[in-house]
């Protein structure tokens, strides 16, 4: 949306006579992404769903992890909002956010909103003071929309803090459904019968599992993954609530179970590392190239996050009968609950304005969860979510499983804990794990860093 | 959104208080360097100062108090916890080893460097080739530690054996009929690794003072050495060398400052993962990424104790080279 657009001419104009300071001007409205193309006309859009904040005005920051195409979707996503209220959303996307939104509240330049992905971070804001609770109307859109699971995590004494934004399924395994044809390899249904699978594959030659934990700053958080859907099959959900907050000891014999199961696949020189090399490769192999090797065989699973699918070429088929598709990673006995784990952003407002309240009321509408989901490789966990605009298979599947009723869904763990045992000290003993070190020895490690 | 000056004022006003205090420290330097003479110099030079030293006490000398202020409270800043986050920062394994690293980086990386830098000087002086010779090794400064180290990271890459390999220390190792290794998993390898790529960037500094230094030995005196008989070798131990001291120092102090704050190397190769972390990115990764804004200070804290003497040095030894001239 252009606002004020005569006063921000005239002065660009003298800027511009300043001479070089016009390549600063342009090279910053590059930098914010918002060059050219965003003005959406209000007389194109029908702007009857909007009608409700049709009278606010004004600017609103949001902050976010997302960035170029992601963030680009998004923009997109809300344009006709912004041209039907005269609200102008301006979002930043940085790669630092975890480590930069506490500097920015702490230095007294908060972003209206931020979308924060770890329930960890969410509370820390919380606790320091600086998040404010929802307005009304969000709050009757997320009891509307979110299941008591999702809300729970930003439900701190009694008070709502933010609303769900995105949502992924992280207890998915790649695979390729035309290497399983060929071999006649079926999706296994148990644990035992993924086992029996792997141990097939590694007979005919070929490392079933690929495997890697490499994010640069964020290097072993695929590891915790692994983990948590271990430990959500082996000890079940009450465990793991007890373990994600602490009610039990990290290093607790059932956690240290599950590490063992996770570990006959992770740490089997047999399964791993397809085409990456040992073990050891498994630190060093970057979680976005890790899974590629399905493609040609050179692996025939990969456990990630249905997000993985961005990372095929345009000429990849995702779907069941495709080049790749995911199954749920299967319980421990055949007909047990699946259960099943992700992750996901919340919006989080840290200002109380009517504007503000606007955005993030739209944000938490199902409304607004179709207009981003229709721009593809998107999924919410908003019950009232069309999921036939979806179009990207993998984001289907993910959102046929996270919108089932029979769900339950568990929060990915390591963003739910404290953020110096979440996002520091499991992800480094999850490099120490595969590069060598004694289950004993991580657990206890991580144990000792609880604060 | 257009560029407007009203919307951006606020941003600039701040650029230009940074502008201000960085010349104020420059100017503070050189008001310890030179030190005026007579009390008429001094008042007018803390006249002209104040302005900057206000902004100075407000940029650099207020986030040291309260950097320090920090270390002695809990992660909220609240509650006064003495010394405790010290105390951790000695008892917890994983810190000790960062210590150690920093202690392996600041042993090795400087001399290393400019040992390096020395050597080269000292070869490619006068030579035919010099300027071209010299701009080889100069250039790898033009690259910033953080695109220095995307280099080297290909450079360490590792592929299995049954597969081409990218990185050139593995396709090095396969020529000769080895078996690639994971060289940045390697421990304490990986660290000397990374020391490597600091030595690369910065031998081309310590190479350009010094050949500047050896260029202004007299030549008379190397013509006298000469023709006393001296060889290369008692040339550069007797004439050479001492000529050159107080300008190794300076370039030995340098490096030291900035490998005692190294980050950016770490950051991008390894993250600090792998036992490879040093006191600039565990202070980071404590007081951003992990929120222990007092363990994260404290820290700080001790990085700046063990910097400040290395630069009362060079102050020093600055001050006394004007003396004498």
């Amino acid at each position: 949306m252009p606002r004020t657009e005569s006063g921000n001419r005239r002065h660009l104009a003298l800027v511009a006579a300043a001479g070089s300071a016009v390549l600063l001007a342009t090279g910053c409205s590059y930098l914010s992404g918002e060059g050219g193309g965003g003005g959406t006309d209000a007389a194109d859009v029908d702007c009857a769903p909007f009608e409700a904040w049709s009278d606010v005005e004004g600017t609103v920051s949001i902050y976010s992890s997302i960035r170029d195409e992601e963030a680009e979707r998004m923009d997109r996503s809300w344009a006709d909002f912004e041209a039907c209220t005269g609200i102008d959303i301006q979002h930043e996307g940085s790669g630092e956010f975890e480590a930069q939104l506490p500097i920015r509240l702490e230095g007294g330049n908060a972003p209206d909103l931020a979308l924060i992905p770890q329930p960890g971070l969410l509370q820390r804001v919380v606790d320091d003071g600086y998040a404010v609770p929802v307005a009304d109307g969000v709050r009757a859109n997320a009891e509307e929309g979110w299941g008591e699971d999702w809300l729970g995590y930003a439900t701190f004494d009694g008070e709502l803090y933010g609303t769900p934004y995105g949502a992924n399924m992280k207890s998915m395994v790649w695979y390729s459904p035309t290497y399983f044809a060929d071999n006649d390899y079926e999706v296994p249904q148990t644990w035992d019968e993924m086992i029996e699978l792997s141990d097939t594959i590694a007979e005919s030659g070929t490392k079933p599992w690929c495997v890697g934990f490499e994010s640069g700053d964020a290097t072993g958080w695929p590891g915790t993954d692994w983990i948590e859907n271990a430990l959500l099959r082996s000890a079940g959900t009450d465990v793991y609530n007890q373990w994600v907050s602490h009610e039990i000891p990290f290093d607790d014999p059932q956690v240290a179970e599950a590490f063992e199961l996770a570990g006959d696949i992770v740490r089997n020189p047999d399964y791993v590392n397809g085409t990456f090399g040992e073990v050891e490769s498994i630190a060093v192999t970057s979680f976005q190239e890790a899974g590629l090797p399905l493609l040609d065989g050179g692996c025939a699973m990969y456990l990630m996050g249905s997000f993985y699918s961005a990372q095929f070429e345009e000429g990849v088929t995702v779907a069941e009968d495709g080049d790749v598709y995911g199954f749920v990673m299967p319980p421990m006995e055949a007909g047990a609950e699946v259960p099943v784990m992700g992750g996901g952003e919340f919006a989080v407002p840290f200002a109380d304005r009517p504007e503000v309240a606007a955005v993030h009321e739209y944000l938490s509408t199902p409304e607004y969860a179709n207009s981003r989901a229709s721009q593809g490789a998107w999924v919410s966990a908003n019950r009232n979510m069309d999921p036939t605009v979806i179009e990207d298979p993998a984001s289907q599947f993910a959102a046929e499983v996270l919108l089932s009723p029979d769900t339950v869904f568990h929060f990915d763990g390591s963003d739910a804990m404290p953020s110096s045992v979440g996002t520091n000290v499991f992800w480094n003993g999850m490099v120490d794990w595969v590069t060598g070190t004694s289950t004993g020895d991580v657990l206890e490690t991580i144990e000792s860093a609880w604060p | 959104m257009e560029f407007s000056f009203l919307d951006e004022l606020p941003k600039i006003v701040w650029m230009l208080i940074g502008i201000a205090a960085f010349l104020g420290v420059i100017g503070l330097l050189l008001l310890l360097v030179d030190v005026p003479r007579t009390r008429r110099d001094r008042w007018q030079a803390v006249l002209f100062l104040s302005p900057a030293l206000l902004l100075l006490a407000g940029g650099l000398v207020y986030p040291v108090l309260r950097t320090t202020y920090l270390s002695f409270h809990d992660r909220s800043g609240d509650e006064f916890v003495g010394l405790a986050n010290y105390i951790w920062m000695f008892q917890r394994p994983e810190i000790l080893q960062v210590l150690w690293n920093t202690l392996l980086w600041v042993a090795f990386a400087p001399l290393l460097a400019t040992a390096i830098g020395l050597v080269y000087a000292v070869l490619v002086d006068r030579s035919r080739f010099e300027p071209v010779a010299k701009s080889l090794v100069f250039m790898p400064m033009a690259i910033s530690f953080v695109g220095a180290s995307i280099i080297w990271r290909f450079v360490y890459a590792y592929r299995p054996a049954d597969q081409e390999q990218y990185g050139l220390f593995n396709q090095i190792v396969v020529w000769f009929g080895g078996e690639p290794r994971l060289w940045l998993l390697e421990q304490p390898l990986n660290t000397f690794l990374l020391i490597l790529v600091l030595i690369w960037v910065q031998a081309g500094f310590a190479m350009v003072v010094l050949s500047a230094a050896i260029k202004a030995i007299p030549a008379e005196i190397v013509e006298a050495a000469r023709i006393d008989g001296a060889g290369p070798f008692q040339l550069f131990r007797s004439i050479t060398l001492p000529s050159v001291w107080p300008t190794l120092l300076v370039v030995l102090i340098t490096i030291t400052v900035q490998t005692l704050k190294v980050f950016d190397i770490v950051r991008t190769m390894t993250g600090g993962n792998y036992g490879t972390s040093v006191i600039a990115n565990e202070m980071y990764s404590q007081a951003f990424s992990q929120g222990q804004t007092g363990q994260g200070s404290a820290l700080a804290v001790f990085l700046f104790v063990l910097v400040i003497p290395l630069v009362a040095l060079q102050i020093r030894r600055t001050r006394k080279a004007r003396e004498l001239s």
